[in-house]
């Protein structure tokens, strides 16, 4: 007989959602579906609210990543004042995102991911957490507890606050880094260096447990896509859109971020409230248009880092696509986040050396000058835009968050269907296996309270044809 | 529960909220460690258990009910434990969640979900939870025994909350700590 297994609510994720899996007459998986159970609606309730409170607002999306939309709406607020932001300014939220991401990024690795890879798929469930992990590895836990409170350190000594500062604004940030501040962050960088590069030999050792294993978790070909600097260096604040394909081949070198919607379109299903992006110009037949965003995909269409250490451990990771291919296993998700805290660091380091830092010119004042804004941020999970349309008097009248988790939906879902079938054999379940489809959804560290809030604003275009392809309606949507 | 050598049964959910509150809680940083060896953390996103437990001593409850999956949680959590703690603004007064609360819920989705397989109607309540026409604080679902204000309430006052309930104390907040926003 036919049946469905449920994995509700999928655990140590951020968000909440559920798996079905679905058993055919033979007990073998017919399909397996990740389903986000949770809505929001951002897009439409900040309609008709003014664009200056919208960095405020939308840092309310995630607790997570606040400062990912802090700076993709404060950078919208910028295009629709049409100033030049001050490059004091640029810098300060440029360090706030590389706290950002170690902090998100430490997270995942040691808290929600941590228990599976250092305590093992199949520890028991009650123990396989972070009070586990404390526990069994109190010295591990506790550096990662620090490595992650160095970036919310970082967050704060900017923002006043780790969680939603309200300190990054359109035309620039409110205030700027105190001297004593500087000199405590910089100190306390030796140890999150130690912390990373122990980490790093820990993700080693894991890819050589889980070598047998490890194709089952999401290794298929996609496209990914990530922002690359004018010169194809690693970048996360500015910079522009590049797509490649499975082999390397470059499909958009070099996009305007302000023309993502050419290359981005979005589908849905009725089963989940997260929408489906795929690149546009591929379409949506056979997941031809799916492509992945995050921190693999940024080290996959990346010339180079861009800094020492973080080079040095990129030419490593490349080993594992092999002759000039990208890592296509979303397993490596793990290692490129850890390369990334690592590349975080030396730019932390670097800015905080940096004489700019204490210039005071760092807010652009100005009035509506363009109806129209767009901002773009690479997201500790990936590329985050936010495009607003206001009035001349600023108030908003079309909001759209396309945000980067619901850009890895298409490859989630077949991460997903991908473990089930490797995993469940003749209808057999055990906890250890259901454990392992979640962690499958944990490579990607998916960050659901954000992208349950999305809007599509794409101009939606319905053709109903007859058998012999007339046109018989067409109902447009702006 | 002096010579109880039990350890406390602590629990945190995540209803409708951004997670903030959540990660406020782990700014407690190596507080953590020290909480670690006093509670054993029987529910919440980081850990694996599935459904609710009984038996719990205290519960941290982040978000507003926007679902009827949130509201049937709401009320297991209130029947299994102890002490209730609305953890947040918008358990406490709906804050940010329930700015949605002036826009019908038909009229919501179908601005998001733009096209005709939009999760929306029979098809979609298979899978998905109905949200509820109004953004719900937590204590118009359930009775709720502390209020921890703040988006997020700050690591210092989850500290001050959680260790007097820990420690069988009333919790006494003062002024400064009794803020939103």
């Amino acid at each position: 007989m036919s049946r469905t297994v449920t994995i509700e609510p999928i655990t140590r994720i951020e968000g909440h959602a559920k798996i079905t899996i679905l058993l055919d007459e033979q007990q073998q998986v017919a399909d397996a579906r990740f389903h986000v159970t949770e809505f929001r609606g951002f897009e439409r309730f900040c309609i008709g609210r003014s664009f200056w409170e919208m960095p405020g607002i939308t840092a309310r999306v995630c607790g997570i990543c606040p400062v990912s939309h802090l700076i993709a709406s404060s950078k919208a607020g910028d295009a629709i004042l049409g100033v030049r932001t001050p490059e004091t300014a640029v810098a300060l939220r440029r360090l706030m995102n590389y706290g950002q991401l170690v902090q998100s990024h430490a997270l995942s690795f040691f808290l929600l991911s941590g228990p599976d890879l250092i305590l093992g798929m199949d520890a028991d469930p009650a123990s396989r957490n972070l009070v586990g992990l404390i526990r069994e590895r109190p010295e591990l836990a506790r550096a990662g507890i620090r490595l992650r409170s160095f970036g919310q350190q970082l967050i704060r000594a900017l923002g006043e606050r780790s969680i939603h500062p309200s300190w990054s604004v359109p035309g620039g940030v409110r205030r700027p880094l105190a001297a004593a501040e500087r000199d405590r962050l910089l100190g306390r960088l030796p140890e999150m260096y130690r912390t990373v590069d122990r980490a790093l030999d820990l993700m080693k050792e894991t890819l050589d447990r889980f070598h047998d294993e490890l194709p089952a978790y999401g290794d298929f070909p996609s496209l990914f896509l990530g922002l690359v600097g004018p010169d194809g260096g690693l970048e996360h604040y500015d910079g522009l859109v590049r797509v490649i394909d499975a082999e390397g081949r470059v499909l958009e070198a070099g996009l305007e971020p302000e023309r993502y919607e050419e290359i981005i379109a979005e589908a849905e299903q009725p089963w989940t409230y997260l929408k489906f992006p795929y690149y546009r110009p591929l379409g949506l037949e056979d997941d031809r248009g799916m492509y992945r965003v995050g921190p693999l995909a940024r080290l996959n269409v990346c010339d180079f880092a861009g800094t020492p250490r973080a080079d040095r451990e990129l030419r490593q990771f490349r080993h594992y696509g092999g002759s000039g291919r990208p890592v296509t296993g979303s397993f490596y998700y793990h290692y490129a986040r850890l390369i990334e805290i690592l590349f975080s660091l030396e730019r932390i380091e670097e800015l905080l050396a940096d004489g700019i830092l204490v210039d005071h010119h760092i807010r652009s004042r100005a009035d509506v000058n363009q109806n129209v804004g767009i901002g773009v941020s690479e997201a500790p999970r990936g590329t985050l835009f936010h495009r607003y349309r206001v009035d001349d008097d600023g108030i908003l009248e079309d909001v759209n968050l396309l945000i980067a988790t619901g850009q890895n939906n298409l490859a989630m879902n077949r991460t997903v269907r991908q473990l089930a079938r490797h995993f469940i054999r003749d209808g057999r379940l055990e906890e250890g296996l259901l454990n392992r489809i979640e962690h499958g959804i944990r490579t990607f560290d998916p960050c659901l309270s954000c992208s349950t809030h999305v809007v599509g604003q794409m101009p939606l275009l319905v053709e109903l044809r007859g058998p012999g392809g007339e046109l018989l309606e067409r109902i447009e949507r702006r | 529960m002096t010579t109880d050598k039990r350890k406390i049964r602590l629990a945190t959910a995540w209803l409708g909220g951004c997670s903030g509150c959540h990660m406020s809680f782990l700014d407690l940083d190596e507080l953590l460690i020290e909480l670690a060896g006093r509670v054993d953390l029987v529910y919440g996103p980081l850990v694996d258990a599935k459904q609710f437990p009984e038996e719990v001593d205290l519960t941290l409850v982040e978000g507003a009910v926007t679902n009827v999956d949130n509201l049937q949680l709401a009320r297991i959590i209130r029947s299994n434990s102890r002490v209730v703690v609305g953890f947040g603004d918008c358990a406490v007064t709906g804050n940010v969640t329930s700015m949605r609360n002036r826009i019908p819920v038909r009229d919501l989705l179908t601005a998001v979900y733009r096209q005709a397989r939009a999760p929306i109607g029979e098809e979609a309540l298979k899978d998905l939870p109905a949200l509820l026409q109004q953004a719900l604080p937590l204590h118009q679902a359930i009775a709720v025994d502390v209020c921890l204000p703040g988006c997020p309430p700050s690591p210092e006052r989850i500290a001050a909350v959680v260790t007097a309930l820990l420690d069988g104390e009333p919790v006494a907040l003062d002024a400064a700590m009794r803020t939103f926003g």
